[in-house]
């Protein structure tokens, strides 16, 4: 472990979060946060709800503005970046949302070779030979291509924005909430084809769940993020050893300890 | 109890005008974006051609209706009130002027802001509450130039198109009601309608149906692209995009009209 964390010091993270603050109104969401996502490696950011995992993600997108701090990637400050090289940066991002947020308009096909056909300009008939392989190392058939979204159940409608999310395969993958609203069977299919299309294409994951099955499968490191700043940074093993009371309350899932659920009502 | 009550009118009027302000800023800055996203590359031709289908062809049977009953209705209250003075002769100018100035803008604009309007705050809405806008930027496209500057130039180009289709079919409509309920003659009702065609009667119809159609579309794009919240939310975005668009068409209808024929 001690050598892993001198070669991660000798590397140029691939994604550097320093010191990101961002307010909606009077409500501070994110306040000083601070990571490292070094090449190769799968970072799992776990949190409750509303703590803002998913701000951050959309902060590294581009999709929200910090209000301070800034982002790195490959060592370039994203927000010093022309606007051309900024899309390009952040092009190398593949994202699986939360609700698979597939364009309903279009099929399975055009949905995973919608980035192939739009911006690389890929032939449709060879777009859809390379959907269709997608689609099969996600464990999709090739009848599932056709049909559209609106007919695909909750874990295909995953299997299919994650076969999107590859499709160019980028250097970067953002997983949000992969395992939420499906069963534990699901779940666990849908955290293997992570793990192992990470690993096939050698890419730097970022994950945000609340799932810890789903955070012990995929992770390399945990970082625990709590009003706003990550307040514990380890390894799996680390998190079962850990004695931060936040993180052993969060793991455990229990209502008693130092993170207070806002409960307004009746009071 | 009295000052509290002022500092609340206060309160609420200052948050009122903050958020008008706010509003208009917001639909300025939309506006100006699209513009530059309308104007340069990349251009979605399919986008485009889809749109253009959405609002021409699937708007004609609606904009036909109207603006054939419109024609009907103009040429009959003419007739009525022009026979107490002897100026019947009129009719068929009095619906050609009404219709191509008029009615056939107008009433398209309206139609179609209620049917093209409400598709596209409802589409865009429910693509903003379920990520799809998010996903079209992760996915490397530029949501303004994929979703906004097809459907803004569809609008500016097909509705003129609406109108010129619907003058038409406006004065057929009078025509019908002249020739076979008011005793025209078919040759003469032509040749009066012929006569007193002005092109900048048609011009003046076409430039407000541009208008109307940048308005319709920029309205339906714009609350649909800010909707929030979940089925609540674009259900307000649609409504929004329908009574905006309308009250602007007839507020742009006044201005377009000082601008052709008074000055």
């Amino acid at each position: 472990m001690a050598l892993f964390r001198f070669k991660q010091k000798e590397q140029t993270p691939k994604i550097k979060l320093v010191n990101l603050h961002k307010t909606f109104g009077r409500k501070k969401v994110l306040n000083g946060l601070n990571l490292e996502v070094y090449p190769g490696e799968s970072v799992v950011i776990i949190g409750g709800s509303g703590t803002g995992k998913s701000v951050t993600l959309k902060c590294i997108l581009g999709l929200l503005s910090p209000d301070s701090g800034y982002i790195e990637m490959d060592g370039h400050r994203l927000d010093q970046l022309s606007l051309r090289d900024r899309a390009e940066t952040i092009g190398q991002i593949g994202m699986l949302f939360q609700s698979g947020a597939l364009f309903d308009s279009l099929s399975v096909w055009e949905n995973v070779a919608f980035s192939l056909i739009q911006n690389k300009k890929i032939k449709k008939d060879e777009a859809r030979k390379i959907a269709v392989s997608k689609l099969a190392q996600v464990g999709l058939g090739r009848d599932v291509a056709s049909v559209y979204p609106a007919d695909l159940s909750g874990g295909m409608k995953k299997r299919v924005g994650l076969a999107r999310a590859i499709a160019t395969d980028p250097s970067v993958i953002f997983f949000d909430e992969p395992t939420t609203g499906l069963d534990p069977i699901m779940s666990d299919v849908i955290n293997e084809l992570i793990v192992s299309t990470v690993k096939n294409l050698g890419a730097t994951a970022l994950t945000i769940t609340h799932d810890m099955n789903s955070a012990r499968k995929i992770a390399d490191r945990i970082a625990m993020l709590y009003e706003g700043k990550i307040i514990w940074v380890g390894t799996v093993k680390e998190l079962d050893k850990t004695k931060n009371p936040y993180v052993r309350q969060f793991v455990a899932g229990s209502a008693q300890g130092p993170i207070k659920t806002e409960i307004k009502a009746n009071q | 109890m009295t000052q509290k009550l002022e500092w609340r009118f206060v309160n609420k009027l200052g948050r009122v005008v903050l958020n008008f302000f706010k509003a208009t800023g917001e639909l300025g800055l939309f506006t100006m974006e699209t513009v530059y996203h309308c104007m340069t590359p990349p251009f979605y031709g399919k986008a485009f051609l889809r749109q253009l289908v959405e609002i021409g062809f699937y708007s004609l049977p609606v904009v036909a209706l109207t603006t054939l009953f419109s024609g009907m209705v103009i040429a009959l209250q003419t007739y009525s009130g022009f026979s107490s003075i002897s100026a019947e002769g009129a009719v068929a100018m009095v619906v050609l002027i009404s219709v191509t100035r008029e009615l056939a803008p107008v009433m398209a604009g309206l139609m179609v802001a209620g049917r093209i309007g409400a598709a596209m705050a409802a589409e865009i809405g429910t693509m903003r509450v379920t990520e799809q806008i998010d996903a079209l930027s992760t996915l490397s496209t530029n949501p303004y130039k994929y979703l906004i500057a097809p459907r803004i130039v569809a609008g500016i180009v097909m509705l003129p198109v609406l109108v010129l289709i619907g003058d038409i079919i406006g004065i057929c409509g009078g025509y019908m009601i002249g020739v076979s309920k008011l005793d025209f003659n078919a040759t003469t009702y032509l040749t009066n309608t012929w006569e007193y065609l002005k092109p900048m009667d048609i011009i003046s119809g076409l430039v407000k149906a541009s208008v109307f159609g940048f308005i319709i579309t920029l309205m339906g794009c714009y609350n649909g692209f800010h909707s929030q919240g979940g089925a609540q939310g674009v259900g307000q975005a649609t409504t929004n995009a329908v009574v905006s668009a309308s009250i602007l068409i007839l507020i742009f209808n006044y201005i377009l009209t000082e601008i052709f024929f008074t000055i």
